[in-house]
């Protein structure tokens, strides 16, 4: 006789730093580590600070390939912002890293005064943007991209995947002055491989096009259009993407173009609370332009997000590829 | 006792702190305000800093191996545009564009305005984390020049300074040296009533500093702790705590109620001149 024992249901997990990449989905480890460690070999100006979050940024690699040229700040984000301030000022690139919440939040006033009033070279790269961690609203930075956006001089950008930051590295490098650009970690998704793309600093790209809709999206949340866009190909929806990975300055060209094309419903959709993001970005590129489509906003909302494992956080809060399909379903209806 | 060329030099000294005194209340006289309190009070240091202790071109303000003087407290911009006219970096008729439209000497300092103001202070408590990362870049390019960051007994209240404490001190950081003003004057009133500092020289002590405290009124003891600091071989950062009376030099000043803006009537600027000229007459 054969005994079976009940076995509680294995919970998801919240844990803070669970990879956003879906099970089989094809990643590359610390694309921005690998990136920055190739990029430095030729650029000696370049060097890495952080507070305490060099492992948790990818910075490591750097760290044990220049350990001369990094610089360990403590846990310390006014110290570590305004420092790598006070290295441009003498000549270095530094790339500063750590979470966007203690980034953008924590040491705002630093960003804003010491590096961007002076127009200083600093890349402020920062992981965790948006809903990426299920730890709740100390670790969810919904409102980085608000933030960045609002400060003059800084150039932002939200790369989608493993390809886009690889690429992002040297151009943001190339590019002289602040950039802040939000940072996956650990394994990253790889999709744009799949594309005929090349990320450019300051362009939108057309990834896929359709009659029906277009979804204009940054960072993860194109990984997600793209996907819905294939699920609704199945059902005879055909959705077109725009994918924006710079959000600042804004490729207004690029995105009049496509969304004065007739007829179709413009959806912006972004890993970020609804308020500043990519979203009113679009919105008043459009209206101040005197295009007027069909358009609605996918965006997380103005409120303190819950705990919990990303899927279900993702579901819940309409950035899941299911969600968006969904809601996308409903609007075309 | 002091020789001959000791004297000689805190003489000359004392007649460039005279001149930024006089500089500096000729500048609030244009706008018939100004931190003028605070630049009395702290013109003594200026005066060290900038006739004696920093390197620096005055025609080349961005000299590679000029000492780098970062002016936190930007509010003091007054008082450090006085010291850069002694110095000979900006030209003294510039004075009347104090505080003006389009003016390079704004009320508040900021880099992008003036020759020779290495940051935009007036956030305060940036300077000492702007001076960590200067500190830090210098020594990896083998520079030997010394970064100066200035600020406030207030800036004291900001976390981010003792941030940057920690941070200098982590990092042995021999060529950071921190000038700190301690006029206990705030915007609500006594420091001491606002949040309580002391026992200050324990507290950077203990942070991994090292400490000197000097009267900041006291030539003499001002230009030892500046040579004293610059010279010191440990690769630790090094602070200068300096006690001064805001109003310093105009008597009616000094016994003024103390004010974090020290109010000055229209006919008494050209009266606080006056004092100063007849006090300096007497003392040559």
């Amino acid at each position: 006789m054969s005994t079976t024992t009940a076995t509680k249901p294995r919970l998801t997990t919240s844990a803070m730093i669970a990879s956003i990449a879906a099970e089989g989905q094809r990643v590359t480890a610390a694309p921005f580590g690998k990136a920055l460690v190739a990029l430095a070999e030729a650029r000696p100006e370049i060097v890495g600070l952080t507070a305490d979050l060099s492992k948790y940024t990818d910075l490591h690699l750097f760290a044990q390939a220049y350990p001369e040229r990094f610089f360990q700040m403590g846990m310390a984000e006014q110290l570590l912002m305004a420092a790598a301030g006070g290295m441009a000022k003498e000549g270095f690139m530094p790339f500063a890293t750590t979470y966007a919440v203690f980034g953008t939040r924590r040491a705002y006033d630093f960003i804003h005064q010491v590096i961007a009033e002076e127009n200083l070279n600093v890349k402020l790269c920062c992981a965790l943007p948006g809903l990426t961690t299920g730890y709740g609203p100390s670790h969810q930075a919904a409102e980085d991209l608000a933030l960045m956006r609002a400060i003059p001089n800084m150039t932002v950008v939200d790369p989608c995947d493993a390809l886009d930051i690889e690429q992002a590295v040297p151009q943001i490098a190339a590019h002289d002055g602040p950039v802040y650009m939000r940072l996956l970690r650990g394994n990253v998704p790889l999709l744009l491989d799949e594309y005929d793309y090349k990320f450019e600093l300051g362009k939108a790209k057309l990834l896929r096009d359709g009659k029906d809709a277009l979804l204009i999206s940054s960072g993860i949340l194109t990984m997600r259009a793209l996907e819905v866009a294939t699920a609704l190909a199945a059902d005879q929806v055909d959705v077109a993407v725009l994918h924006v990975p710079t959000i600042k300055p804004l490729d207004t060209a690029t995105i009049l173009a496509e969304a004065s094309r007739s007829g179709r419903l413009v959806v912006v959709a972004e890993n970020h609370t609804a308020i500043g993001g990519l979203g009113e970005a679009v919105a008043t590129a459009l209206l101040t332009s005197g295009i007027a489509p069909r358009f609605r906003q996918i965006a997380l909302p103005d409120a303190y997000m819950d705990a919990g494992a990303l899927p279900t956080l993702h579901d819940r809060y309409g950035i899941s590829t299911e969600a968006i399909g969904k809601t996308l379903k409903g609007w075309l209806r | 006792m002091n020789t001959p060329s000791e004297r000689g030099v805190e003489q000359r000294l004392a007649d460039h702190a005279y001149r930024i005194r006089r500089l500096a209340l000729r500048m609030g006289e244009v706008q018939g305000q100004g931190y003028v309190g605070q630049a009395l009070g702290y013109a003594d240091v200026l005066a060290v800093a900038y006739c004696h202790a920093l390197r620096f071109k005055p025609d080349d303000v961005e000299w590679a191996g000029r000492d780098r003087f970062l002016l936190s407290h930007g509010h003091y911009a007054i008082a450090f545009y006085a010291a850069l006219i002694e110095a000979g970096i900006i030209p003294e008729d510039e004075l009347d564009t104090y505080g003006s439209d389009d003016s390079r000497l704004p009320m508040s300092g900021m880099a992008s305005y003036t020759p020779g103001m290495e940051i935009s202070g007036g956030s305060l408590g940036h300077g000492l984390a702007i001076a960590v990362g200067m500190a830090l870049g210098l020594r990896l390019k083998a520079n030997p020049a010394f970064v100066y960051n200035s600020m406030s007994d207030g800036e004291l209240d900001e976390g981010s300074t003792w941030e940057a404490a920690m941070g200098a001190a982590h990092h042995g950081l021999g060529n950071l040296i921190c000038l700190v003003d301690i006029n206990n004057q705030q915007a609500d009133g006594p420091s001491s009533k606002v949040m309580g500092f002391e026992p200050l020289a324990d507290k950077w002590g203990s942070f991994g500093w090292h400490v000197q405290r000097a009267d900041g009124n006291d030539l003499p003891a001002v230009l030892a702790a500046f040579d004293t600091a610059r010279a010191l071989p440990a690769e630790k950062p090094r602070v200068i705590l300096f006690d001064t009376l805001m109003g310093k030099g105009v008597p009616f000043l000094e016994r003024r109620e103390k004010n974090h803006f020290i109010r000055v009537d229209p006919d008494e600027w050209q009266q606080a001149i006056d004092i100063l000229d007849q006090n300096q007459g007497a003392a040559r």
